[in-house]
């Protein structure tokens, strides 16, 4: 017999907002103001994070914030170990990061190995001149020396538990939740 | 979403799914090929043997190009500095390589079914870049990915492929490949280099170039082999281009947003004009670049395994 999945609601569409907000104060405060600045989102839900981002930090401060999205599958350290391929989709940085703040936005920060990634990837396309990390998601069991400068909430999590982010853009409504196996 | 095989021998038998797969992959590649550093680190650690036993430039240098941009170890092998020329036979010679350890060889070669033949002697992946007159699927796909890119559809475009069709791996690639896609395929060219029983692929035969080219989006015009043209096939090369080269004053028979395509190399002034194979509506500079960006798709699908994908 299939062990029983639970779920349970940790954000609701309330908090993310609240979490979203605040996450954009913090990262004007951080880097006193938003000059030189870029946002980036890691695909697919990061995405759209970066963008809601960067239009909170433009209505603070009144300035235009360039946001690029990326793939990071090129990037991933367990393509070669004879995986299934997963589809490579498209990144879009339609700016010069050589000497921005990037900040760079995910939904969910697991094992490290995404961002360490998408660091790689960024420093390919030049030398931005700092690189920081926010997060809506931190849900522990580290495998990198990776950390969130901004995390929207801390999650304790078990090394299987999924966990599910839905964003309305995508998927109709704002909401985490963890799916206990 | 992955590809049946762990080979690409040719087009025929891929699935329209299995093409838009690879088609779409190309177009994000295509985009690390303007990026300041176009090498992603996809490929490390993975060999790949380049094995040709054929002339060749662009087809060499795109694939070792589109290797070296996923990171890949590349391992270039010419038949003239080999010792292929003191008798060894194809399969002691890859079976040699391979024993120093390649995944995926590129294989190169005069006689149709060489790289089927390679796959019941080794265990990397195959890519066939060219066999005899059977299949270059990198170039027809190019091409497709080429057509998809400045139409945004394949489906019912009138495709012409035109010359020498008999010893032409490229139109056969091409043929399997449009019909596959939903293009509508006609073939035109002499009747000495139109293959006996052609016309059961299901394309329209022509031998008069003006009626082939009526109406027609789509024209290919194939390379006259000039190292093959021994048998007596065609009487003359200047009877050649009177009866079937693409000159200008043909081209008003297409319809107005026409495309012309060549393989390459070009005969110039045998089977294109100079005037038409530079023209506003010439790609053949695009297939080229286009060209990388598919290689670099397929050598990524085949390097795939079996293993799911986790969350990381």
């Amino acid at each position: 017999m299939p062990r029983k999945q639970k779920t349970i609601l940790v954000m609701d569409a309330k908090t993310i907002e609240r979490a979203q907000v605040r996450i954009a104060h913090e990262i004007v405060e951080k880097n006193k103001g938003a000059e030189n600045m870029a946002v980036i989102g890691i695909k697919n839900r990061g995405a759209y994070l970066a963008e809601r981002v960067a239009k909170l930090i433009e209505k603070i401060e009144g300035v235009q914030i360039p946001v690029g999205l990326m793939d990071i599958t090129l990037y991933r350290d367990d393509v070669q170990t004879k995986l299934e391929q997963p589809l490579v989709q498209k990144t879009e940085i339609l700016f010069d990061v050589v000497d921005k703040v990037i900040i760079l936005v995910d939904d969910v920060l697991f094992t490290g190995r995404t961002i360490r990634a998408a660091l790689d990837q960024i420093i390919d396309f030049g030398r931005p001149k700092r690189i920081q990390l926010a997060v809506l998601v931190d849900r522990g069991h580290r495998e990198l020396p990776i950390r969130a400068d901004y995390v929207g909430k801390n999650i304790p999590t078990a090394k299987d538990d999924r966990v599910k982010v839905k964003i309305k853009e995508v998927d109709g409504e704002d909401s985490v939740s963890i799916v206990k196996q | 979403m992955k590809l049946k095989s762990r080979h690409l021998l040719g087009l025929d038998g891929m699935s329209r799914k299995e093409i838009n797969l690879i088609l779409d992959t190309a177009e994000t590649f295509k985009e690390i090929l303007s990026r300041p550093i176009r090498t992603v680190p996809t490929l490390r650690g993975v060999t790949v043997l380049n094995l040709f036993y054929e002339p060749s430039t662009r087809t060499r240098i795109s694939f070792e190009l589109a290797e070296k941009r996923l990171s890949a170890e590349v391992v270039n092998f010419s038949e003239a500095i080999s010792s292929a020329q003191k008798g060894e036979t194809l399969k002691d010679t890859v079976q040699n390589i391979e024993a120093m350890k390649t995944d995926m060889v590129v294989v190169r070669h005069q006689a149709s079914g060489v790289p089927y033949f390679l796959t019941q002697c080794l265990d990397s992946s195959i890519i066939n870049a060219g066999d005899g007159a059977h299949e270059h699927p990198t170039q027809g796909l190019l091409d497709l990915f080429t057509i998809r890119e400045k139409y945004k559809k394949i489906k019912g475009l009138k495709v012409v492929i035109v010359g020498d069709i008999k010893y032409s791996r490229v139109a056969r690639s091409d043929i399997w490949g449009f019909s596959i896609m939903g293009a509508d395929v006609s073939l035109c060219g002499p009747t000495t280099l139109l293959p006996v029983e052609i016309e059961k692929l299901r394309v329209k035969v022509y031998s008069d170039l003006d009626k082939a080219l009526e109406g027609a989006d789509v024209v290919i015009v194939l390379r006259i082999q000039l190292e093959r043209q021994t048998g007596g096939l065609l009487p003359s090369l200047r009877e050649y281009t009177n009866k079937f080269g693409i000159i200008k004053e043909r081209l008003k028979r297409l319809n107005e947003n026409f495309t012309i395509m060549h393989p390459g190399p070009i005969n110039r002034g045998v089977e294109i004009t100079p005037e038409v194979a530079d023209g506003p509506h010439s790609v053949i500079l695009n297939q080229v670049t286009n060209g990388v960006a598919i290689r670099m798709a397929v050598l990524y699908l085949l390097s795939g395994g079996e293993g799911k994908v986790e969350q990381i």
